[in-house]
């Protein structure tokens, strides 16, 4: 079993930020709607306001991660220019689906709205963060704020939900690979 | 404290929402410079190459950081104006939804394509 170097960047942004991310979104939700909604428990402790703070931090790294390797370290690849002549584009993910109509939308409209899209949610939860993290409790008495907050929050899941999809998607028709070989493990011979 | 059929009092914050708005226009308005950049570097060759910060990334590269530097710049001010003044916050959303709307929609490829 083995993996290589761009298919492992490739998993983590993925699996590891991107995937994760969107897992974290709905408890943000929830947890949001139920700390700063009139109805919510007069009991909610200041254990959970700070538990629920650091959760939305944790969330703002995973987005601004999940971007930041996205445009950095994955695209590059994903963009490269093959040298003339080169027939086999497996290397060369965004030439490889253009490269034949049955696959090109993925690149024209998949990964075209995907690079911009995803921008928003890291501008979103750390806005949503931002303002929690000031007002905490006090959301309650603040309804165009909470309206705000809870908008945003959901605008990024539907984001990175975009940005998932399309990922998950080009990945499967042009994987990024290449690089260094990882071995994970040896199989068994039969 | 309320007592059964009591009516619960209307809490007032003791924070005003001028920092809360400054965040929320603020981010709308980084939303929509991102689209409208990238929208701009789509159909403007020279401006695609102006926006090509880093080469291995491409043009995506001076897009996000030219609209992350505006968005900051712009909660900074707002912030410093807005912090301690109660803003009507409703006008606040209405255009920072509108803002996000347009920014989702002109980053989609279909919708670039008709200009």
């Amino acid at each position: 079993m083995e993996i290589t170097v761009r298919g492992l960047w490739t998993m983590l942004h993925g699996m590891g930020f991107g995937a994760l991310y969107l897992l974290a979104c709905s408890g943000a939700l929830v947890e949001l709607y139920r700390f700063t909604t009139s109805a919510a428990p007069i009991g909610a402790t200041s254990s959970e306001e700070r538990f629920l703070k650091f959760y939305l931090i944790l969330m703002v790294v995973l987005a601004w991660v999940a971007v930041l390797t996205g445009a950095y370290v994955i695209y590059p690849w994903y963009r490269a220019v093959p040298p003339v002549g080169t027939s086999d584009l497996a290397l060369f993910p965004q030439r490889l689906l253009t490269s034949n109509p049955a696959t090109s939308g993925w690149h024209s409209l998949g990964m075209e709205w995907k690079e911009h899209v995803a921008w928003f949610v890291p501008i979103s939860i750390t806005m949503a963060a931002a303002i929690f993290i000031r007002y905490g409790r006090e959301l309650k008495n603040h309804r165009n704020l909470r309206t705000a907050v809870l908008t945003f929050t959901a605008a990024s899941f539907v984001a990175a939900g975009i940005a998932g999809f399309f990922g998950a998607m080009i990945n499967k028709y042009a994987p990024v690979q290449g690089g260094h070989t990882i071995q994970l493990s040896h199989g068994d011979e039969k | 404290m309320n007592t059964p059929g009591s009516v619960p009092s209307k809490t007032v914050s003791a924070i005003p929402n001028g920092s809360g708005a400054a965040a929320i226009l603020a981010a709308g308005v980084g939303c929509f410079v991102l689209a409208i950049l990238a929208l701009a570097g789509d159909k403007s060759t020279a401006i695609k190459n102006s926006l090509n910060f880093y080469k291995p990334t491409g043009p995506l590269s001076g897009v996000t950081t030219t609209a992350i530097l505006i968005w900051l710049l712009i909660w900074g001010i707002l912030e410093w104006r807005w912090r301690k003044e109660k803003i009507l916050a409703g006008r606040i959303n209405v255009a920072t939804f509108i803002l996000l709307g347009l920014s989702i929609l002109l980053t989609f490829p279909p919708i670039v394509d008709l200009f």
